[in-house]
């Protein structure tokens, strides 16, 4: 099966069972390169554990999930890595990682994907500062020559210590916590949490981020703040975004690319001007059993 | 919803109507209350010293078994408790109350210029405290106040600083830390005695066989956490101490190792002999040079590991071992491989603890597993949670608190004319043990000093309040 060459992420059948409980039944999608694509469904549709699967939090029961860097003739390894057995494979400029079968912390350090979470996970009794320099751990480690270096103080490590503070300076400014630097992150309102876990997430140099419900808990101007940020992440860095959102301004505004999930079925796919018209999500969302309701439902609303 | 909640159990009302009419009404109640409480608690210290204190058995010349009661002595104590009570709750729990309620007081410039001469000043004062001690007490005394005192403090700051690692910044509770210490004790005792191999190979030895039992007892214990991961290790603790006692064609059982080669001054050995430490420099011969020697020696020792320690926090994998005490999924997120890194830090927390054991072997000259149960562990791990778990200069304090404290009860004989000669303070020893850890308990329920240091910071150093810093879930 061939995968269009945009394609920064294939999943293919993946399908999540907890004992008799299909979480997620059979889903396929792509994600694009360069693109902000949304996953969105009513509560339980089962979003959240399609992030836990390409973030590598669980191992799907079945499926594929590749993800490729560079070449886009990637793609073309796809089933001879598949039989292969191996967690990823390099050709010619080009990387396809298997995402299935990688453990969840070799997923952000060698296939980058970061991710945030719903209910945010900062490390609060740590500096907002420090928070940005534990992201950079695997770089910061390889330089302070897995501590041995660190510990005799060589100066290497001091110069990638700068470099990383000087990283973390320049995400602080464009979250806008640069003065908070110094203070514990437990300590900052809830909306700048939320920025700083998607900058922390970001120091970590994703070539896509996951975002678990970015804009729960804000209000319309810190949304619209969260919209800018997305935006001009993917402008200036070209990082493809992949967000589960509730949050509607958000989906329609900045997304390239809808999803729709319900009782971890695929119901729609699409550009978010057709999702938002398709029959089937009105009535996930609204909860009306079969299709004749839902046009009564769209002729009451208007 | 929950702070307005806070809010309202933080302020005790008024036990009755609103304050100020008529005060004397109040002051009644208020003793009335505590006459209440005291009979409580007289009825409570009663109840449980009644079979402790008030029934005693003696053998008789017959070897019978008798009973014999002690009520005067029940009574005295029972009324000790209560009249204790009364007055903690007329005086001194209010006075506690009042301060809970008032807002901690910014720490002043002064406190804190006095906080940054800590530090160099208490270096200076242990490495000139044997010249101190021996000015004070005149070398026949100083043995005494060098040997339980000085080293032994250092040893147990030694332990508490390889401990906190584990505990205090990684958050993996270890209840068999002393497993470690006993491997490095014996890896030195029976490599020194079989190979003939000196001290200072021995120690770096001792130190990597330790932290390799660490990373072995660390692979079981990765899926577990809090509460599961403090009994694994506590099992382990025993499992080794238990091989010791079992194994007697290695370890010579209950029976012990005697006879450890003790450390050499570069090869000059601390002897009366012609070719001895005193001889050679021309000294007159004294055990004290050798008490000296093993002085310096754990001194030297335990600052390494508060270097080494210190530097670890600033580097990433310190960074890392913090951020896992605070989220380990976090962690997981940011591309931190959790396993190497929890196996990291029960290496290097074994690794000091091996350090420490085979200076204690080589100290001591004889080690049996008697020196390693489980109350050593819970030792180890009071000073440090005592100390406040992630704080070098808490640790070190809480350890000459709980160290010097119980070894100065040897020292008390002037008890004895206050109590009678019969009176053994030594025996109290444990009792103030216990009194000293709830006192701190209460008074700082999060250690001694529980602020929690920043590693790097931009602008300015901010410490951190410990009410967000988490304790760690294992």
């Amino acid at each position: 099966m061939a995968v269009a060459g945009n394609t920064l992420l294939h999943v293919e059948h993946l399908t999540m069972r907890f004992g008799g409980l299909v979480a997620v039944d059979d889903l396929s999608f792509d994600v694009n390169e360069g693109e902000i694509t949304a996953l969105i469904g009513p509560n339980g549709a089962g979003k959240t554990t399609v992030f836990n699967c390409i973030t590598g939090f669980y191992h799907p029961s079945e499926g594929r999930l590749g993800l490729r860097h560079g070449d886009a003739a990637a793609w073309d390894m796809l089933d001879a890595l598949t039989d292969s057995g191996a967690r990823y494979r390099s050709q010619r400029g080009g990387t396809l990682f298997l995402l299935e079968r990688m453990p969840d912390y070799l997923i952000t350090h060698q296939a980058r994907v970061a991710r945030t979470f719903q209910n945010i996970r900062l490390f609060p009794g740590m500096t907002v500062l420090e928070n940005l320099l534990v992201a950079q751990h695997n770089r910061l480690m390889r330089a302070s020559g897995y501590t041995l270096f660190g510990i005799l103080g060589l100066s290497s490590y001091g110069a990638a210590e700068r470099a990383a503070i000087d990283k973390a300076r320049a995400w602080l400014e464009r979250v806008g916590l640069l003065d908070r630097a110094d203070d514990p992150a437990g300590e900052l309102p809830y909306g700048a949490q939320r920025r700083l876990e998607i900058a922390r997430a970001m120091c970590t140099d994703p070539v896509l981020l996951c975002l678990d419900e970015p804009a729960a808990g804000l209000n319309p101007r810190e949304s619209a703040e969260l919209n800018e940020l997305l935006l001009s992440i993917r402008a200036d860095r070209g990082t493809s975004v992949l967000l589960i959102e509730h949050d509607m301004s958000v989906v329609m505004e900045i997304s390239d690319h809808v999803i729709v999930l319900d009782y971890g079925v695929k119901i729609a796919d699409g550009p978010p001007r057709a999702v938002r018209d398709d029959a089937k999500v009105i009535a996930a969302y609204l909860g009306v059993a079969d299709e004749e309701e839902v046009a009564e439902v769209e002729a009451e609303v208007g | 919803m929950s702070a307005s909640g806070d809010r309202a159990g933080e302020q005790p009302r008024a036990p009755r109507g609103p304050a100020g009419p008529i005060p004397a009404a109040r002051a009644i109640d208020r003793l009335a209350s505590s006459v209440r409480e005291a009979a409580i608690t007289a009825a409570l210290a009663f109840g449980l010293f009644l079979p402790l204190i008030g029934f005693e058995t003696v053998t008789n010349m017959r070897n019978e078994v008798t009973l014999k009661t002690r009520w005067p002595l029940l009574f005295a104590i029972t009324a000790a408790v209560a009249i204790g009570r009364l007055a903690y709750m007329l005086t001194l729990g209010p006075a506690l109350g009042r301060r809970r309620l008032r807002a901690a007081p910014a720490p002043s410039a002064w406190r804190a210029r006095a906080g940054g001469l800590f530090v160099p000043f208490a270096i200076a004062l242990v490495v000139l405290y044997p010249a101190l001690v021996i000015v004070l007490n005149g070398s026949s005394g100083a043995l005494k106040w060098i040997d339980n005192f000085g080293i032994q403090i250092l040893i147990y700051v030694m332990l508490g600083w390889g401990l906190n690692i584990v505990v205090g910044l990684a958050g993996l509770l270890d209840l068999g830390y002393v497993a470690f210490y006993a491997v490095g004790a014996y890896s030195y005792a029976l490599l020194a005695k079989t190979f003939g191999l000196a001290f200072w190979i021995l120690l770096p030895l001792a130190g990597i066989l330790a932290s390799f039992w660490g990373i072995l007892l660390g692979f079981p214990v990765l899926r577990l956490r809090g509460d599961y991961l403090a009994i694994v290790t506590l099992a382990f603790g025993e499992i080794i101490r238990i091989v010791l006692v079992n194994w007697v064609d290695l370890t010579n059982g209950y029976a012990g190792i005697g006879g450890i080669p003790r450390p050499t001054f570069f090869g000059i050995p601390f002897n009366a002999g012609d070719d001895g430490f005193a001889a050679v420099f021309g000294l007159e011969f004294s055990p004290l040079h050798r008490t000296i020697f093993l002085y310096y020696i754990i001194l030297a020792l335990a600052l390494l590991t508060a270097y080494v320690t210190v530097r670890l926090r600033r580097l990433p994998v310190g960074r890392a071992w913090e951020a896992l005490r605070e989220d380990e999924i976090a962690c997981r997120s940011l591309g931190i491989n959790t396993t190497n890194t929890k196996l990291t830090a029960f290496a290097m927390g074994a690794m000091f603890a091996g350090f420490a054991g085979s200076f204690f072997a080589a100290r001591q000259g004889f080690i049996s597993p008697e020196s390693f149960t489980f109350i050593e562990s819970a030792t180890i791990l009071s000073i440090v949670v005592l100390g406040g778990m992630g704080s070098q200069i808490g640790v070190a304090i809480a350890a000459v608190i709980m160290i010097g404290g119980t070894e100065i009860m040897r020292e008390l004989d002037f008890l004895k004319d206050i109590f009678g000669q019969t009176f053994d303070p030594t025996q109290y020893r444990m009792l103030f043990f216990g009194l000293a850890m709830v006192v701190i308990m209460v008074v700082r329920p999060r250690g001694l000093i529980s602020r929690r240091e920043p590693s790097v910071f931009l602008r300015e150093r901010k410490t951190i309040s410990a009410d967000l810093v988490k304790e760690g879930r294992g």
